[in-house]
C-alpha cells in the first residue's frame, strides 16, 4: 500500500499542535520582510500520528532481524543507551552554558576521552568529529599541519589500499593531497613490495584499515608501519573495523599515529537510518597538540573533597574547530554508557564473539560460496555472489532474493577487488539460531540460483516494493513533493 | 552483556571451525601486544550504569532549572511529545543507510518530505538529506562554490556578522589549500548593515559571497543588493539561515540566494550540549549536480508502484572515490527525521504561531531590558528576530556571574568573539519563555546593576 | 559490440576521427556499454581552449558509475557538441555520430600514430 506524502494528506485549516497566545504587548512585524505565503502541511496530530507509525512499518531494521552488513557493525542498539540520554540534566543543556553549569557533561566527555585513549592505546582524543568520514578528514588535516609545521611542504602523497573504503581517498583529495592507489597481494595484505617503491619524500602518510575490508588482519602490520615510519610518513588508522579488535589489540600500540573511531558501529550508537553518527580522533603523543579546538580537560585538580574542576584546553597548534560546539554529546553519552556497561573484561567478549561468529558462518558457508581469500578471517569475510555454473546471477540477485527470506542483504559490490562481492559481518549480537537460519537461507538461494534463477532475478517478491528502477530516479528527477 | 552465546554454543561453534578455543581467532595479532589489560572500571549491569548516569546528569545545571536567554546559534524550543516517540520506533532509529530501497520506503519517503519541507521553508528549488551541522553546511557551501566555477574563481567573503564557529569550520577545512582566500570577515569591514563595505571587496574572483538570516546578532536585513553586486560579478550566494524565523520572514530563496543553509537544530531537536544536531542544505536547481550528501528521488518499481530511492549516487565518495567533492556518508538521518516531524505536527498555524511568539517576546524583553538604566539596545534601528543586543554599564562576565544567584544564564557574552562588542550581551527570547520569565530577567538585572 | 574500423582509439575508451587536421572525438561503444544507463555529461573544456593530451574532457555520470574521459590528443579545442549536454542518453545510443563530444585542432598529428587501431583496441577490451 503506497503511503501519501504528508502534503497529500494536508487539508486546509487542520491544527496539529497548539501554543498558547502571546502574553506580551504586541508589535508588528516588518513589512518588509513578512512572508506571504507558508506552504507547510495542515494535518490533525492523530493523522501525522498515523502517517509516520505507518512509514515506520516499511522499514527493515536491527530490532526486527539480522543485518550482516559487512563494515558497518550493525549490532543490536541497548535501550539504556536511548534513555540515559534522554535525561533532561543532558538534553536540556546549552552547549554555551557556562563551565560550572555542566561539570556532568565535561566530566562525562573528559572520562569517555580517556577510556577511547586506553581502549585504542593513544595519548590525545577529540570527541568533536560528527561521523567517521568527518575524523578522516580531522586525520588528515593532522597528518598536514604536522608535516607544514616541520617544514616538509613536498610531501603531497597519500597511500590507499585498493580495497579502501571510498570516504578515505575522497577526504584525501577533499584535503589537497595526491591520492596513490596501494594493490593488496594474493593473500589480502597490503603488497609491501609496492608499498617500499612508493615510499619517498613526497610521501605524507598511509591510511589503512585492519582489519580491512575483506575482514582479514594484516600479515605484515608492524613492517607496514615501520616502513612508513622511516620513510617520514604517519600511519592513519580507519577504526571502522574495530569491532574484531576491542580488548584484544591497541592500534596504538602497533604504531597507529591517528586512528578514527566509530561510535555508531562499534560503539553500538544507533545507525537512525543515516546518522547521526560520531568519529572520535585518537592520535600518537607527537600529533597531540594538532588535535581540534576544543578538547575537554581537568583545569583544576581534585582533592579529596572537591572533584576536578573540568573545562576546556586548546591544543597548541590545533587543526582548529571541525565542527559547532562539542560534537555529538547525545551520542557520546550512549557510547559513554556502553563502555561503562562492559567495562575492564566485557570489552575483549564483544571482538572475541563476533570473530567467532564470522568464522562459523565462514566455515557454513565457504563451500557454497566462493572465498577469494581463504585465510581466517576476524568479524567479516567477503565471498563472491556468482557461480559458473548459474550463468547470469550475480552478487546483486543474491542479495535480494535474501530480502525474501527476511534478511537484510549483506554489503554488496564493495570491496571493489573482489567481483560481486558479498561482504559479511554477523557482530557478536547474533545468536547460534540466527546465525543457522541465515546459512540455511543463502543455502537454498544457492541452489535456487541452478534450479530456478528467475526466483533470484524478480526478487524480492514480498517486500512493500520491488525492485526500484533507479536510472529513472537519475533521469526523471523528482527531488521534492510538487510546489505548493 | 548482550552476546547471547551459551558455553554450548561456542562448543558447536568451535567445532564447526576446527579450533579448539576462542583465543585461537586471533593467532594473526602479534603476541606482544595481544589481549592488553585495559585501565577501565569494572563493567555494571543496566540497574547499577542508569545510577551513575543519573548522578553524572544530576551534576548539571539545565534549562529546567535555569532560566536561560542563551542562543548564539542553538535554542531552547519546545518539542511535542510525539516527536521522541515516534523518532524512539525501532524501525526508524535502529534501520540503517537505506541502501535497499525496497525494505527501506519508510526512511527513504521520510527523507524525500524532509527535502520537500525544506524547499518549502526556504524558497529553494532541492535540498539534500542533511549534513552535520550549520557550521559544516557552510564549509560545503564554499566547496560547492569552488567546485561549481571549475576552481578557476577563488576569493569566498563572509560576513563579518555570521556565526564565528560557522566562519571557524571554514577556515578549518580550507586550511590545506594554496589558493582559497576567506576574507570580508575583518573588523574593519565591520558589522555595518548596508553590507556596502563586504559588496564593495566583491570582483571577477569572488567565487561566493555568505551571509547570515537572521543574522548571529538577530538581524534582519536586506540582501537583495548585495545578491545583485554577487551575481553581476558572476559570484554565487550562500545564505545561512535560522529555520524558525522562516514562519514569519521571507525566506532567502524570494530574494535571490543560490545556497540557502542552516543550523536545523530549533526543529524538534533538544539542546543536547551541542549535538547531535542537523546541518539544512538547499540549492537552486543550476547548482543540483554540485549538491553534495544524499538526495532521495521518486521513481516506481517493477510492479508500477510508486517508491522512492537514493538517487544521483554518482556524486558521491562511494562511487568517485578520489573524484568526490565531498566526503560525506553517515549524515543526520534521524535528525531530519525528527524535523520532519516536529514540522507535521506543527503544521503551518503552530509553526508561524511558534516563530510569531520567539518575535512578540524578544521584542518586548528588548524594550523592557533598554529601557534600564544605564542600558540600550544595539543596533536598534535595524529590525530584528529572536534574538538582540544589549550594551551593559557592567562587564557582560560580573553580569553573568551575578544572575546565576537568581538561577539565569542572561545570555552570550559577545566581547569573547568580537571585541567592539565588549560590553555586549546576546540575548535569545524563545516561545518557552513567559511574560513573567522576562519580567523576572528584567527586575534581576535592575536589582545587580545598581547595587 | 563495435568497433569502426577507420577510428584510432585510447586505452581510456575514447575514439578519435581525423579530417583535415581537426580530430573529432568520442566515448566507444564498449565504455557506453560499461556505463550502463548514462544520465548526465559535463564538459570540462570549452571552445577556444587550448588543451594537452591527458587532460579531462569531461564527466559522464551513470545511474550507478562515474567516469572521467580524457583527451587523447592536444591542440586546441574548436567546438564542443551541446547536446550531448543536454540529453546524455545519446551516448549510449549513438557514440560514434550524435554523441560526438569535441572537436580540436590538432597540435601535433604525430599523437594520433600512437593511438590504438581498431582490431589493436578489441583485442585489448574485448580479448
Amino acid at each position: 500500500m503506497t503511503e501519501p506524502t504528508i502534503f497529500e494528506l494536508s487539508s486546509a485549516g487542520r491544527q496539529g499542535v497548539r501554543f498558547p497566545a502571546s502574553d506580551v504587548p504586541e508589535v508588528a512585524l516588518p513589512s518588509a520582510f513578512r512572508r506571504k505565503e507558508l506552504p507547510l502541511p495542515e494535518l490533525a496530530e492523530n493523522e501525522t500520528v498515523r502517517h509516520f507509525t505507518r512509514l515506520s512499518q516499511k522499514n527493515y531494521a536491527i530490532d526486527l532481524g539480522f543485518y550482516p552488513l559487512g563494515s558497518c557493525t550493525m549490532k543490536y542498539n541497548p535501550k539504556i543507551n536511548e534513555a540515559v540520554s534522554r535525561l533532561p540534566g543532558f538534553a536540556l543543556t546549552h552547549p554555551l552554558q557556562p563551565e560550572d553549569t555542566v561539570q556532568g557533561n565535561l566530566y562525562l566527555m573528559y572520562t569517555l576521552q580517556e577510556w577511547l585513549k586506553e581502549i585504542g592505546g593513544f595519548a590525545g582524543v577529540s570527541l568533536q568529529p560528527a561521523a567517521g568520514a568527518h575524523g578522516e578528514l580531522t586525520g588528515v588535516l593532522i597528518i598536514q599541519k604536522y608535516h607544514a609545521h616541520r617544514g616538509d611542504t613536498q610531501r603531497t602523497r597519500i597511500l590507499i589500499p585498493d580495497s579502501a573504503h571510498g570516504t578515505n581517498p575522497a577526504t584525501s583529495a577533499m584535503s589537497g593531497f595526491e591520492v596513490v592507489p596501494l594493490p593488496s597481494d594474493a593473500r589480502g595484505n597490503v603488497d609491501l613490495e609496492a608499498l617500499k617503491g612508493l615510499c619517498d619524500e613526497r610521501l605524507a602518510g598511509l591510511m589503512l584499515t585492519n582489519p580491512n575490508t575483506l575482514g582479514l588482519f594484516d600479515e605484515n602490520v608492524s613492517k607496514v608501519i615501520e616502513i612508513v615510519h622511516a620513510a617520514g610518513g604517519l600511519v592513519y588508522g580507519d577504526g571502522a573495523n574495530l569491532n574484531a579488535l576491542l580488548g584484544v589489540l591497541r592500534p596504538g600500540d602497533l604504531g597507529f599515529d591517528i586512528m578514527h573511531l566509530n561510535l555508531h558501529k562499534t560503539f553500538s550508537t544507533p545507525h537512525g537510518g543515516g546518522g547521526p553518527g560520531s568519529g572520535p580522533v585518537g592520535v600518537c603523543q607527537r600529533l597531540v597538540d594538532y588535535l581540534p579546538d576544543p578538547v575537554v580537560a581537568i583545569i583544576e585538580p581534585g582533592t579529596d573533597e572537591m572533584p576536578p574542576l573540568y573545562g576546556y584546553a586548546h591544543p597548541a597548534r590545533s587543526i582548529g574547530r571541525v565542527k559547532s560546539y562539542n560534537g555529538h554529546f547525545g551520542i557520546l553519552v550512549r557510547a559513554y554508557t556502553y563502555i561503562a556497561m562492559h567495562g575492564k573484561n566485557g570489552l575483549a567478549d564483544i571482538a572475541e564473539k563476533a570473530v567467532l561468529n564470522a568464522n562459523y558462518l565462514l566455515a557454513k558457508l565457504k563451500d557454497s560460496y566462493h572465498l577469494p581469500y581463504d585465510r581466517r578471517c576476524m568479524h567479516e569475510f567477503v565471498v563472491e555472489g556468482q557461480w559458473a555454473d548459474a550463468p547470469g546471477i550475480r552478487a546483486i540477485d543474491i542479495a535480494k532474493r535474501l530480502i525474501d527470506y527476511n534478511f537484510h542483504p549483506p554489503t554488496n559490490y564493495f570491496p571493489l577487488i573482489v567481483h560481486e562481492a558479498l561482504m559479511i559481518e554477523p557482530t557478536e549480537t547474533e545468536s547460534l539460531e540466527t546465525l543457522d537460519a541465515f546459512v540455511d537461507a543463502m543455502l537454498k538461494i544457492a541452489a535456487e540460483a541452478r534450479e530456478n534463477p528467475q526466483l533470484l532475478h524478480e526478487a524480492p517478491h514480498n517486500s512493500p516494493v520491488g525492485r526500484c528502477d533507479e536510472v529513472r530516479a537519475a533521469k526523471q528527477l523528482i527531488l521534492r513533493a510538487p510546489k505548493a | 552483556m548482550f552476546t547471547p552465546h551459551t558455553p554450548k554454543d561456542v562448543e558447536v561453534m568451535l567445532n564447526t571451525i576446527g579450533i579448539g578455543k576462542v583465543e585461537d581467532l586471533f593467532a594473526e595479532i602479534p603476541e606482544k601486544y595481544r589481549f592488553p589489560e585495559l585501565k577501565l572500571p569494572p563493567s555494571l549491569t543496566e540497574m547499577e550504569v542508569a545510577e551513575e548516569l543519573e548522578s553524572i546528569a544530576n551534576a548539571n545545571g539545565s534549562t529546567k532549572s535555569l532560566l536561560s536567554f542563551l542562543g548564539a546559534g542553538a535554542y531552547d524550543h519546545y518539542i511535542p511529545a510525539a516527536v521522541d516517540m515516534l523518532l524512539q520506533r525501532g524501525e526508524f532509529y535502529t534501520a540503517y543507510t537505506p541502501y535497499q530501497p525496497e525494505i527501506s520506503q519508510g526512511t527513504l519517503q521520510a527523507i524525500f518530505e524532509y527535502q520537500s519541507l525544506v524547499c518549502e521553508l526556504t524558497g529553494m528549488d532541492v535540498a539534500n538529506a542533511s549534513h552535520y551541522d550549520g557550521a559544516t553546511a557552510a564549509a560545503e557551501a564554499v566547496i560547492l562554490a569552488y567546485h561549481h566555477l571549475k576552481g578557476k574563481r577563488t576569493k569566498f567573503l563572509i560576513s563579518r556578522a555570521v556565526n564565528p564557529q560557522y566562519r571557524e569550520v571554514v577556515r578549518t577545512y580550507t586550511q590545506g589549500s594554496q589558493d582559497i582566500i576567506i576574507q570580508g570577515d575583518d573588523p574593519e569591514t565591520g558589522l555595518d548593515a548596508s553590507m556596502d563595505k563586504l559588496i564593495a571587496q566583491i570582483d571577477s574572483n569572488t567565487a561566493l559571497v555568505m551571509v547570515q538570516y537572521p543574522d548571529f546578532f538577530g538581524r534582519v536585513i536586506d540582501y537583495k543588493p548585495l545578491i545583485a553586486a554577487a551575481h553581476s560579478a558572476g559570484a554565487l550566494v550562500a545564505v545561512a539561515v535560522n529555520p524558525t524565523a522562516l514562519g514569519v520572514l521571507t525566506p532567502p530563496g524570494e530574494m535571490g540566494a543560490d545556497i540557502v543553509f542552516g543550523e536545523g537544530q530549533p526543529l524538534g531537536i533538544p539542546l543536547s550540549f551541542g549535538g547531535p544536531y542537523l546541518g539544512i542544505f538547499a540549492v537552486t536547481n543550476d547548482l543540483l549536480r554540485k549538491i553534495s550528501g544524499r538526495l532521495v528521488g521518486e521513481t516506481v518499481d517493477n510492479a508500477g508502484r510508486l517508491a522512492y530511492v537514493l538517487t544521483l549516487t554518482a556524486r558521491e565518495q562511494h562511487i568517485r572515490r578520489e573524484k568526490a567533492s565531498s566526503n560525506i556518508c553517515t549524515n543526520q538521518g534521524l535528525m531530519a527525521l525528527a524535523s520532519t516531524i516536529y514540522l507535521s505536527l506543527l503544521g503551518k498555524q503552530g509553526f508561524e504561531a511558534v516563530s510569531n511568539l520567539c518575535y512578540q517576546k524578544a521584542h518586548y524583553a528588548a524594550s523592557q531590558i533598554s529601557s534600564i538604566q544605564g542600558y540600550s539596545q544595539v543596533f536598534s534601528d535595524q529590525p530584528f528576530f529572536h534574538e538582540f543586543v544589549i550594551r551593559s554599564p557592567q562587564p557582560i562576565d560580573h553580569l553573568l556571574d551575578d544572575l546565576r544567584a537568581y538561577d539565569i544564564l542572561g545570555g552570550y557574552n559577545l566581547g569573547q568573539d568580537y571585541p567592539e562588542l565588549e560590553g555586549c550581551l546576546l540575548i535569545a527570547v524563545t516561545e518557552k519563555i513567559s511574560k513573567e520569565d522576562i519580567d523576572l530577567f528584567h527586575d534581576a538585572l535592575v536589582e545587580v546593576t545598581h547595587d | 559490440m563495435n568497433f569502426p574500423e577507420e577510428l584510432k582509439y585510447s586505452q581510456t575508451d575514447e575514439w578519435v576521427r581525423v579530417e583535415n587536421g581537426i580530430a573529432t572525438i568520442g566515448i566507444s561503444d564498449y565504455a557506453q556499454d560499461a556505463l550502463g544507463d548514462i544520465v548526465y555529461f559535463e564538459f570540462s573544456v570549452e571552445a577556444g581552449e587550448q588543451v594537452k593530451a591527458g587532460d579531462q574532457l569531461g564527466q559522464v555520470d551513470s545511474a550507478k558509475a562515474s567516469s572521467e574521459v580524457n583527451l587523447p590528443v592536444s591542440g586546441v579545442v574548436t567546438e564542443v557538441n551541446e547536446s550531448v549536454s543536454d540529453d546524455a542518453e545519446i551516448l549510449n545510443q549513438d557514440p560514434y555520430g550524435k554523441a560526438w563530444l569535441v572537436k580540436i585542432q590538432l597540435a601535433d598529428p604525430a599523437e594520433v600514430e600512437k593511438l590504438l587501431s581498431a582490431s589493436a583496441y578489441q583485442a585489448y577490451r574485448v580479448g
